[in-house]
């Protein structure tokens, strides 16, 4: 009964943890590395409320391990916004009115993100398709997506000079 | 979740004897999305955890014109349905490996893993059935080719031995004037298990099938491969009635059970009309038309 | 402020028709329309939250976020019968694992008295809490807590509650309504005794109590009718379904005081109802709202607060416990599942003779189903003077109900609008003409009795009339278009708010209402309204029971409208205090100082606030202003839906193609959160009509208790979903503000049931209406 000492970068940063080998991923960044920003709404894969990006790929971190995130490359919510300044999709959700509760904001922010990063002018059939992992029971998703739309008209339109 | 040891062994022979060392107390992991849900809900009692993904040869996607895919057991579907040469020689693999779950569970979940977790609704397994698919299986003993309907044995067991380790898949390369495609019922549009699925190929010559498979998800206790529906396409015309009575054989065949997911009776019908709706897809993709 | 009549703000143009037959406007279409009456500078514009950043960025601590020094993780056991003796429960071999520290049972709570307390939306009988929060003697339902452990992680915990044995005797268990009542049905209570039209009666029996009221004369409104339709419906079990699971923090410090972090809509019922489970003074207890991951009603009852209290009092230390998803599940309220006879009656002038109802709700393992809200809403929207509504409280092995977004309601509106809708049709007449016909409207009697103030219901219904959505073509065959009305209250209880006028001329505002959808900031807009000064000045804050006055909870559709009433009278103050303070530096009377719009004035003097606030030290020191109110005024809501649908005739799928939410709001305060709750209102009245549902084995245990089987719509199963904000001030709010939280979500069942008809002649009674219900209705047909 061993822990496992893994070394992974989160956000940008070398990170190196220690945990069990049956503790999750969104274990591990929770109540090891208390970047709890990454929420917990199943534990089973199906609300997308811990939603990180490991090695370019969105993944629910509650079906990872966190031994697996030896050498890997996560980003985090925690790691979305760049120094002082919001990521154009925090600001949309902001204004656009995206979220209530927000328990399942970061979930779809850093989906959302690897969304516009592949594919920076989705249409709203795609959104959807690509946020259906991300469960949210308070806003009905319309302002959601149309907070995506936005975020991505903004970016592409900061693109372009 | 109870205790248990990780290994991530980076070769195939190392996988080998890690598997030989522990026999039943192992279990793989390729992206856990069946694997720490059943761990998790205290249904397996392994408590060794061995990650697959770092072994060459279940990495691998590999295509060779004439002699067809091998598929690595343990890639991802995102892999799969970003792969140009996947989509454009196996559109039913596509649908299979784009419908399962969502985008991020599409970040992990694997073929292998779909079909080794022997689920009777599993979306991947209908489509390889369908497709001719072999499924490569290797232990320190050696090595032996499984034929995919005859891999999953009952509801969540296979027909690996307690040391083997399925590798990949073979799927033939497909003749020209082929289709094939996989259709699911699913009360939602994403994120939901199949109520019932249909995966199917034919090869048409000459306004003629020349041959079909059809195989379903969610009506028996293995994914089913239907031969009666395929004997009623051979050699008829491609219509709608050849395809008539290929969705009857497969209602026909259905041995669904009434759950939370629906009624027996409901799905012995979404068998025929799923037969029906993949079969005449099918035929659009193999360029033929049903007049 | 201006006042006119009904006509599109500034904020979110959309051309509507008022004057002519109702023909819409095409053109100029907007998704989000207001309809307004009168505006202001603040309220009805559309700020970003002040929480906003925190929330966007991952930094907002949620309840399972909070990680106190030496937590210990707590775990509980649940049972696996759905109703059974327990017999003897063992714990020593989970004492005696490594890393355990406690184990506590039903034996470690006080004995309940028998009284009754307030349990943040009414007053239940304290046993029956007691009973929910560990079980005693019986267990009622699959998931009723029996023990709990609290161990080093939760790994050794979830094992240690494990290990925990239980002897059960198994008992025969009923899950419906029609189960429970019959004759020969075992009593889940030995000690109930049915209360019978607000009398207690001694007749031992599952019914809870038994409601009836009546008005003039049904027989005879029946006789008279040219048509009459007479329908049974049922509901299944649905679940709130919020996404963050129920979590608690609870430290018994050795000093005796009690400390509670957790998620809940009411800190201050978690202190009360605590208080008298645990028999500790309620000053003894401090509850600590953390932000929260949605409630819906569903975060009212307290569940582990006692339980993690008492094993923070036996080790020590912090203890946390956060729910599993299967948890929250099988062990935390959801709403009833229902049985419900609907009768109309009307003539061929389009008129409604005589409504009749009989309404049996499952209230789950104790009593409460909110059957009676359901009562009294199921005809709300009609003036008819002949009706007749029979509710029961339905006692059953499922788990104890929790109010879910205008409880009672959504069940009852499934059943009497697919009636109403049926007689329309019978009668040849458009089913909005129809309702418009009978429309209630200010002094209409309500089934229970009271008249209606001013309400919006014909308003919303030439809102829908009126909609582009109501005259556009359907585009496909097995397509339909549905309507259905809906009604919902408005509950005043208690608030407090505090100002604190700050020297740069902001204002910090303390408040005690759980912010579940950007109430902070329409609190806040309220204050700033009255004060003059902008949104972005005033810094809302949501604090612990120890640091604001008593405040009710954020359910009823009442935070907004009643905590946003003690800021404007906390605001007010603030104003009058400015008015003498300016007054001192010009050296006139108070009463010669005018304020309007955060300028004071006086003789040709004027100071804006922020100047005047950097005064203050000169003008007689810190402002600052605490209100507490219990209004009376409360405005119910009437919300209608415009819903197309397709559906697959051969696999009973139905897809919504366009959905339109309508619904009287009286003042939007900030229309986009209004908006907000529209939309997710509409959206889990789709997933209750189309796939929620409890789906029980023959043992009475919950078999899809997972969010992969318990479907919830997910993004791809919508439209967008658009809403038209109807305007009818609440003459009884400063800002004419009604509850706006809830009435969203009662007619979506019935207006989908409605354009299922119309689509393919299937007239569905049950929900939900799921493929294989539908699939085989039509195939039926
Ligand atoms: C939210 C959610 C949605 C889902 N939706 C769908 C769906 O739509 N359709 C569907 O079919 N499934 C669905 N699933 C189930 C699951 O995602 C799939 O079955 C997936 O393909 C499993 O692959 P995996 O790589 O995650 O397998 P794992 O969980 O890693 O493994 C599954 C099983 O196979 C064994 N195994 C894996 N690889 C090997 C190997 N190479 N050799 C021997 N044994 C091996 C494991 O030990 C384990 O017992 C869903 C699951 C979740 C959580
Ligand atoms: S917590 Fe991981 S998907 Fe829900
Ligand atoms: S905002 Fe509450 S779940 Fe999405």
């Amino acid at each position: 009964m061993q822990s496992i000492h893994v070394r992974t970068k989160i956000n940008g940063q070398a990170a190196e943890f220690l945990c069990e080998p049956r503790q999750s991923l969104l274990e591990v960044l929770r109540d090891v590395l208390r970047l709890t920003g990454t929420k917990e709404g199943c534990n089973d894969g199906n609300c997308g409320a811990c939603t990180v990006e490991m090695d370019g790929r969105i993944v629910p971190a509650c079906l990872v391990l966190g031994a697996e995130a030896e050498g890997a490359d996560i980003l985090t919510i925690e790691g979305i916004a760049e120094g002082s300044a919001l990521h154009e999709l925090q600001n949309a959700f902001l204004e656009g009115a995206a979220l209530q509760c927000g328990v399942c904001t970061p979930g779809f922010i850093v989906a959302s993100k690897a969304l516009l990063d592949s594919n920076p002018d989705p249409s709203e059939e795609e959104i959807r398709f690509w946020l259906a992992n991300n469960l949210c029971r308070c806003t009905g998703y319309d302002k959601i997506v149309r907070s995506v739309q936005a975020a991505a008209e903004r970016m592409q339109q900061e693109a372009t000079p | 979740m109870h205790w248990i040891d990780y290994y991530r062994p980076s070769t195939l022979e190392a996988c080998l004897e890690a598997f030989a060392e522990h026999g039943a107390s192992a279990r793989a992991l390729a992206g856990g999305t069946d694997l720490l849900v059943q761990m998790r809900a205290g249904r397996l009692a392994n408590n060794v955890v061995v990650d697959v993904k770092a072994v060459p040869e279940l990495n691998e996607i590999r295509y060779e014109p004439g002699i067809g895919l091998t598929l690595g057991a343990a890639v991802p579907c995102y892999r799969i349905y970003g792969d140009p040469t996947v989509q454009r020689e196996y559109p039913a693999l596509i649908d299979s490996v784009s419908m399962i779950g969502g985008t991020q569970i599409q970040g992990r979940a694997s073929v292998g893993g779909n079909l080794c977790n022997a689920s009777p609704s599993a979306d991947a397994v209908p489509p390889l059935i369908a497709l001719g698919a072999t499924c490569r299986v290797a232990s320190v003993a050696g090595e032996r080719e499984i034929p995919a309907e005859d891999f999953c044995t009952a509801p969540g067991t296979n027909a690996l031995g307690e040391r083997e380790v399925l590798v990949s898949l073979n799927l033939p390369a497909p003749s020209p004037d082929s289709g094939a495609c996989y259709l699911r019922f699913i009360p939602r549009n994403e994120m939901d298990i199949a109520v019932a699925g249909a995966g199917v190929s034919v090869r048409l010559a000459n306004g003629c099938f020349d041959s079909g498979r059809v195989a379903l998800a969610a009506v028996a206790a293995t994914p089913l491969l239907v031969p009666a529906a395929g004997a009623a396409l051979s050699g008829q015309p491609v219509g709608r009635s050849a395809i008539a009575a290929a969705a009857a054989a497969a209602k026909a065949a259905a041995r669904p059970i009434s759950d939370m997911r629906g009624t027996a009776e409901y799905r012995s019908n979404l068998c025929e009309v799923l037969t029906r709706r993949a079969l005449e897809k099918a035929v659009e993709r193999a360029g033929g038309t049903l007049g | 402020m201006s006042t006119s009549t009904l006509k599109p703000t500034s904020t979110s143009a959309a051309p509507a028709d008022r004057s002519g037959n109702g023909a819409p406007h095409r053109d100029g279409y907007e998704p989000n329309m207001v309809l307004a009456t009168q505006t202001f500078d603040v309220v009805g514009t559309r700020p970003v939250r002040h929480d906003g950043a925190d929330k966007v960025t991952g930094r907002a601590l949620y309840g399972a976020d909070l990680a106190l020094a030496g937590t210990l993780h707590g775990a509980i056991l649940r049972s696996p019968h759905a109703h059974a003796r327990i017999r003897s429960v063992d714990t020593s071999k989970a004492e005696q694992m490594d890393g355990v520290y406690a184990v506590v049972t039903a034996d470690d709570l006080p004995e309940a008295e028998d009284k009754l307390v307030d349990v943040g939306e009414g007053d239940t009988r304290l046993s029956y809490v007691h009973g929910n929060v560990l079980a005693k003697g019986k267990v009622l339902y699959q998931g009723h807590a029996v023990a709990a452990v609290a161990a080093r992680n939760q790994h050794v915990a979830l094992e240690a509650a494990d290990a925990i044995a239980v002897d059960y005797e198994p008992l025969p268990s009923y899950m419906t309504a029609p189960e429970a009542m019959a004759a020969d049905a075992e009593l889940l209570h030995s000690d109930l005794r049915m209360k019978e039209f607000g009398e207690q009666t001694d007749k031992p029996s599952n019914v809870a109590e038994h409601f009836h009221w009546t008005a003039g004369d049904v027989a005879e409104g029946f006789a008279g009718s040219d048509v009459v339709v007479e329908r049974t419906f049922d509901t299944s079990t649905v679940h709130q379904g919020y996404i963050e699971p129920h979590n608690v923090t609870a430290l018994w410090n050795h000093d005796g005081r009690l400390h509670i972090w957790c998620s809940t809509q009411g800190a201050f019922v978690v202190r009360d109802v605590t208080s008298k489970i645990l028999e500790v003074p309620v000053s003894n207890i401090k509850v600590t709202p953390m932000e929260i991951g949605g409630g819906f009603g569903g975060k009212i009852p307290v569940y582990m607060e006692p339980v993690a209290a008492l094993l923070s009092r036996k080790t020590g230390r912090p203890v946390k416990i956060v729910m599993s998803r299967e948890d929250v599940f099988t062990g935390t309220g959801p709403t009833p599942g229902s049985h419900v006879r609907v009768k109309v009656g009307a003539t061929t002038d389009g008129k409604i003779q005589a409504l009749e109802a009989t309404l049996a709700y499952e209230a789950g393992a104790y009593p409460g189903s909110f059957v009676a809200p359901g009562g009294m809403c199921v005809f709300a929207a009609y003036d008819c003077a002949n009706l007749s509504v029979d509710c029961y409280d339905v006692v059953v092995n499922k788990p104890s109900s929790a109010a879910y977004r205008a409880p009672g309601a959504t069940q009852a509106a499934f059943a009497a609008e697919q009636v109403i809708d049926e007689v329309a049709s019978k009668l040849g007449l458009d089913p909005v003409d129809f309702r418009l016909r009978n429309a209630a409207t200010e002094g209409t009697r309500r089934a229970d009795g009271p008249k209606f103030r001013r309400i919006g219901c014909e308003e919303v219904l030439h809102a829908v009339r009126d909609h582009p959505h109501y005259a556009a073509p359907l585009t496909g065959p097995n397509q339909g278009r549905g309507v259905a009305v809906g009604f919902w209250f408005n509950v005043g209880l208690e608030s407090s708010c505090t100002l604190n006028v700050n020297t740069d001329g902001t204002v910090h505002l303390v408040e005690g209402s759980t912010d579940i959808g950007g109430t902070r900031t329409s609190i806040a807009m309220q204050a700033a309204e009255v004060l003059g000064i902008a949104a972005e000045e005033i810094l809302p804050e949501v604090v612990d029971t120890d640091s604001v006055g008593f405040t009710s909870v954020t359910g009823g559709s009442r935070t907004t409208f009643a905590t946003g009433w003690a800021a404007h009278d906390a605001a007010q103050k603030i104003v009058a205090e400015m008015r003498a303070r300016a007054a001192k530096l010009w050296s006139v009377e108070a009463d010669q100082v005018q304020h309007a719009k955060g300028v004071y004035s006086s003789n040709g003097n004027s100071i804006v606030f922020c100047d005047l606030a950097a005064m203050s030290s000169k003008t007689g020191g810190p402002v600052s202003a605490t209100a507490t109110v219990k209004p009376r005024g409360v405005g119910g809501s009437f919300s209608a839906n415009i819903v197309d649908v397709e559906v697959d005739p051969e696999t009973g799928k139905v897809e919504i193609l366009r959905f339109t939410a309508v619904q009287d709001v009286g003042k939007a305060v900030h229309p986009s959160y209004v908006e907000g709750q529209m939309q997710g209102g509409s959206v889990q009245g789709i997933g209750w009509a189309l796939n929620e549902e409890y789906f029980m084995g023959a043992d009475g245990t919950m078999k899809n208790s997972s969010l992969l089987d318990y479907r919830m719509p997910t993004t791809l199963d919508l439209p967008m979903i658009d809403t038209c904000i109807v305007e009818v001030a609440n003459p009884g709010h400063p800002f004419g503000v009604r509850g706006v939280g809830e009435a969203n979500i009662v007619p979506p069942p019935a207006a989908i049931a409605n354009a299922i008809h119309r689509a393919v002649g299937a007239r569905m009674q049950r929900l939900p209406m799921s493929p294989p219900a539908v699939w085989a209705e039509v195939a039926g047909s």
